[in-house]
């Protein structure tokens, strides 16, 4: 491959010429504002954040669209760019709810951060407030049109890595907003629940309602697991507050690169359920009554002696999960085959 | 999988049988529709109009069970119009004539009458697979769950030896498997007839291994599977039994069947989250943790194993499964000890040589594709690289059989059962999640509209459906998805439990169920 010399933030680099200059700073540990990139989506260099100052070039380039060359010589924070950049900031705070109080999105909203990190507090520009009704008719997230800055990754990620295409641009101007065909609420339209347009969006536009005010990123803890469902096995890391299970960021380190559908998303609320066993049981006179653990297992371990005393061990059979862990079903069937029997098996076949 | 999930995206063919994806799999549907924006071309076979159906380049609406017939076809295609890899067929295969020789009388035109495909259709696709420079084939349940499951899978083999799509990169032979752990159930041996990493219990020098690392004395007589457990069970050659994380009596075929040899049991002990359709049979019940509240590992379908990490607390006073058989397997005197996960995980790595290079700490953020037999091993997402691991890959000849069970006057119908994308199996979790719910909390039979309007069914009306084993009740949604004379039903609801109306008549070899093709009688109710 191909290698140019370029000078990042006075950092002299020797990067691959197919690199675009936000590439080529991430690269060396340089952090560039993004709001409409996403390495997996088609890059269309529309929200601007990410302008950086080239010597030489009249303009300020967008990070992500703009391709590395020999001896390219760039700033990512100089003066001019702090100031384009604030000056972005500013225009979209010019209509954008200041509710970040209660947002869902505090701590982890992009554009917070970046005001935070450029010292925006609101915009000399006075905008009409935008009023869109909130969109709740479907179970799983809220979308809040008002908060939306367009750039866009849900419509790409719903078109481009789901394939649904549930999402688009509609009307122009003052009026623009990403929405189904014909408008209709999303239930009725070809989107799938997958929640990948949700786990992109930068601000509080598309929200879960899962753990809705109960999920501040730094008051959980994040769990890295894998999905209990299909033999897809997306990764993602649940967020456990107090116990419970309050959201879920997928894994986008992960090969699968954070790609999920709405079981494995949305469908973990299950661990809760008021009906979960807890307690062992046995059953007396056709009833069941609660028991402790040893009653429970003492019984479990005579009548499995008994009965191999009694029929052999070809007598006993287990039927193992392909639910439970590699290690749980190891176990299950060194047990089987510690009495004396082959006679293990699991639903593979189903 | 032979190969991986992301290079599905990069296949310039890909051949889908027996599998709704985008509904089963969906992060896996999602990379078809991309390979298709890509350039790739796609052929689906399956009874019903499935959503990939939209984007495919030829659709072969197959009858249910007649997979070997059109499999068979292709290969004829492929070898009449000399579009086989010969080179590779020449090194790296053998059986060649055999299949050769079986796959001649099934002429395009023989194998439309069995199947119903068109032949210029089952023309077209055998030219795409084989032309294409990689092409993948991806099947699940709707190619194993029939009484010729194994002849089917190795037809499918077949193709993929004739043109030499295996053991390279895009290409393979890709079964999705169903559940989470399905894979990973397997490789540790919860199958009557190996140890972990398929060891053959009948393979003394396993069974010595295995013998010496635990410590006891061990059977040499593969076991029973899991139809012919219930089948022995009413004989009364089984008298205990332990269910752990599974609910038979609804994913079953012929639930009756089943609940009345569970019935028959001296001794069941089931293990759950909940109290079940299976454990309300049983005599004890210990109650299981979810995946969040333990700590372990899973294997995904392209035998990526994947970290569980321990989230929350158990709940009441449920344990992990792994302690659980722990305690019994100390209370029966094996001398066990385990203190966590990994201690087991351990043991595994050191009696499994497809595992041998993998600990916790290596798994990461990424996992491990196994075999990864040393620790500087990066494991292997591409199988059979080179070589298989048997030597030479083997042509099958293998004939079309009819299924079990044919439509006749008094149950005209063939009923065909899978899942939907917002539930899972017998529904004992995606039911107790609030949004699911939401989404979707009953049967919808789907039946094609002449037979509807035949029937004078309307929309969601009530109807009943009844097999030689049983009837259910259940709404209809009427669609063309469906055929003329097919319809279809989930196994997510308890209340309309398809598998009271299955049959337990299944593949001589895997034991599979024939749960793709039962005669049926539909009434409206
Ligand atoms: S949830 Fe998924 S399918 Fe629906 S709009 Fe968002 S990305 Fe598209
Ligand atoms: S809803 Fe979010 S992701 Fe979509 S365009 Fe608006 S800000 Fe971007
Ligand atoms: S999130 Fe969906 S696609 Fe991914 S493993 Fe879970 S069920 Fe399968």
């Amino acid at each position: 491959m191909t290698k140019v010399n370029i000078t990042i933030n006075g950092q002299q680099l020797e990067v691959d010429a197919s690199m675009t200059i936000l590439e080529a700073a991430e690269s060396a540990g340089i952090e560039i504002p993004t709001f409409c990139h996403d390495p997996e989506l088609t890059r269309v260099g529309a929200c601007r954040i990410c302008v950086v100052e080239v010597a030489g070039a009249r303009n300020l380039p967008a990070a992500c669209t703009t391709p590395v060359s020999e001896g390219m010589v760039i700033e990512t924070e100089s003066e001019r760019v702090i100031k384009a950049r604030r000056v972005n900031l500013q225009l979209i705070w010019a209509n954008h709810p200041q509710d970040c109080l209660t947002c869902e999105k505090t701590g982890s909203c992009k554009l917070q951060d970046y005001s935070y990190r450029y010292n925006v507090t609101g915009s000399p520009y006075q905008g009409e407030a935008k009023v869109f009704e909130l969109d709740n008719t479907n179970p799983f997230f809220f979308r809040d049109l008002n908060k939306c800055i367009y750039c866009g990754k849900c419509v790409r990620k719903c078109f481009e890595v789901n394939g649904a295409g549930a999402i688009e641009f509609m009307y122009r101007g003052f009026n623009s907003k990403v929405t189904t065909a014909f408008d209709v609420p999303l239930e009725e339209s070809s989107c799938v629940m997958c929640g990948m347009c949700v786990d992109v969006c930068p601000v509080g536009a598309l929200t879960p309602l899962q753990g809705l005010h109960n999920n501040r990123p730094w008051e959980v803890e994040k769990v890295l697991t894998t999905c209990p469902y299909c033999g897809c096995g997306c990764t993602y890391y649940l967020h456990v507050k107090n116990d419970k299970i309050v959201g879920l960021t997928p894994n986008f380190e992960g090969p699968l690169k954070g790609h999920m559908c709405v079981k494995g998303r949305f469908g973990w609320d299950f661990v809760d359920s008021p009906d979960r066993l807890k307690t062992p049981l046995i059953k007396k006179d056709g009833e069941f009554v609660e028991a402790t653990w040893d009653e429970a297992l003492d019984l479990v371990a005579s009548k499995f002696k008994e009965v191999r005393a009694q029929y052999g061990p070809d007598a006993i059979a287990g039927l193992s999960s392909a639910r439970t862990t590699n290690e749980e079903n190891y176990l299950f069937q060194k047990l089987l085959r510690s009495l004396g029997t082959n006679n293990v098996d699991h639903c593979a076949r189903l | 999988m032979t190969n991986t999930i992301n290079e599905v995206e990069d296949a310039k063919a890909i051949f889908v049988i027996g599998s709704n994806t985008t509904e089963n799999h969906p992060v896996i549907g999602y990379r078809i529709k991309r390979a298709v924006k890509k350039g790739a071309k796609l052929i689906v076979a399956d009874p019903r109009r499935i959503e990939l159906c939209d984007y495919a380049d030829v659709f072969l609406q197959l009858k249910p069970g007649t997979n070997i017939a059109l499999l068979n076809a292709m290969a004829h295609v492929i070898l009449k119009e000399g579009l086989a890899d010969e080179e590779f067929i020449k090194a790296r295969t053998e059986n060649f004539d055999a299949l050769k020789a079986t796959v001649e009388k099934y002429t395009p035109e023989y194998a439309e009458k069995i199947t119903g495909v068109p032949a210029e259709n089952i023309i077209r696709a055998a030219r795409i697979y084989a032309e294409a420079e990689t092409a993948s084939i991806l099947y699940t349940m709707g190619v194993t769950q029939h009484t010729t499951g194994t002849d089917n899978v190795l037809s499918i083999a077949n193709l993929a030896l004739l043109t030499g799509n295996i053991g390279k990169p895009f290409s393979g032979v890709n079964p999705l498997r169903g559940q989470n752990n399905v894979q990973g159930a397997c490789d540790m041996g919860a199958l009557p007839d190996v140890f972990t990493g398929y060891q053959s219990v009948t393979d003394e020098k396993a069974r010595a291994k295995f013998t010496q690392a635990w410590g006891v004395e061990l059977s040499g007589t593969p076991g029973l599977t899991v139809t012919e457990m219930f089948s022995a069970a009413e004989n009364r050659d089984i008298r205990a039994m332990y269910i752990m994380g599974e609910n038979p009596y609804l994913s079953d075929p012929d639930s009756s069947h089943v609940r009345y040899c569970m019935e028959q049991l001296e001794f069941l002990v089931v293990q759950d989250l909940f109290l079940t359709e299976t454990a309300k049979y049983a005599d004890v019940v210990l109650p299981a943790v979810s995946w969040a509240e333990k700590e372990g590992t899973f294997v995904n379908t392209e035998r990526r194993v994947q970290k569980v990490n321990q989230a929350l607390k158990p709940r009441g006073k449920a344990k992990a499964d792994w302690q659980i058989i722990n305690e019994i397997g100390k209370r029966l005197g094996f001398g066990w000890n385990y203190r966590c996960a990994e201690d087991i995980f351990t043991e595994i790595a050191a009696l499994t040589p497809s595992y041998a290079g993998i600990n916790y700490e290596r798994l990461g953020v990424t996992g491990i594709n196994w075999p990864c037999p040393t620790e500087d091993h990066p494991g292997t997402p591409i199988l059979h690289v080179g070589k298989f691991s048997r030597g030479l890959g083997r042509f099958s000849a293998v004939e079309h059989q009819d299924p079990a069970e044919k439509p006749d006057e008094d149950f005209p119908f063939l009923l065909t059962t899978g899942r939907v994308l917002y539930h899972y199996h017998t529904g004992t979790m995606t039911r107790r999640s609030k949004g699911l719910r939401k989404v979707l909390n009953e049967e919808l039979m789907e039946i094609n509209p002449h037979d509807a309007k035949a029937l004078k069914l309307q929309e969601s009306d009530l109807v009943k459906v009844s097999s030689r084993r049983g009837e259910v009740k259940s709404k209809v949604r009427i669609t063309d998805r469906v055929p003329r004379g097919v319809v279809f039903m989930t196994f997510h609801f308890k209340e309309t439990a398809a598998n009271l109306l299955t049959s337990s008549h299944s593949c001589p070899t895997a034991k599979i169920p024939e749960l793709k093709v039962t005669a049926v009688r539909v009434e409206k109710a």
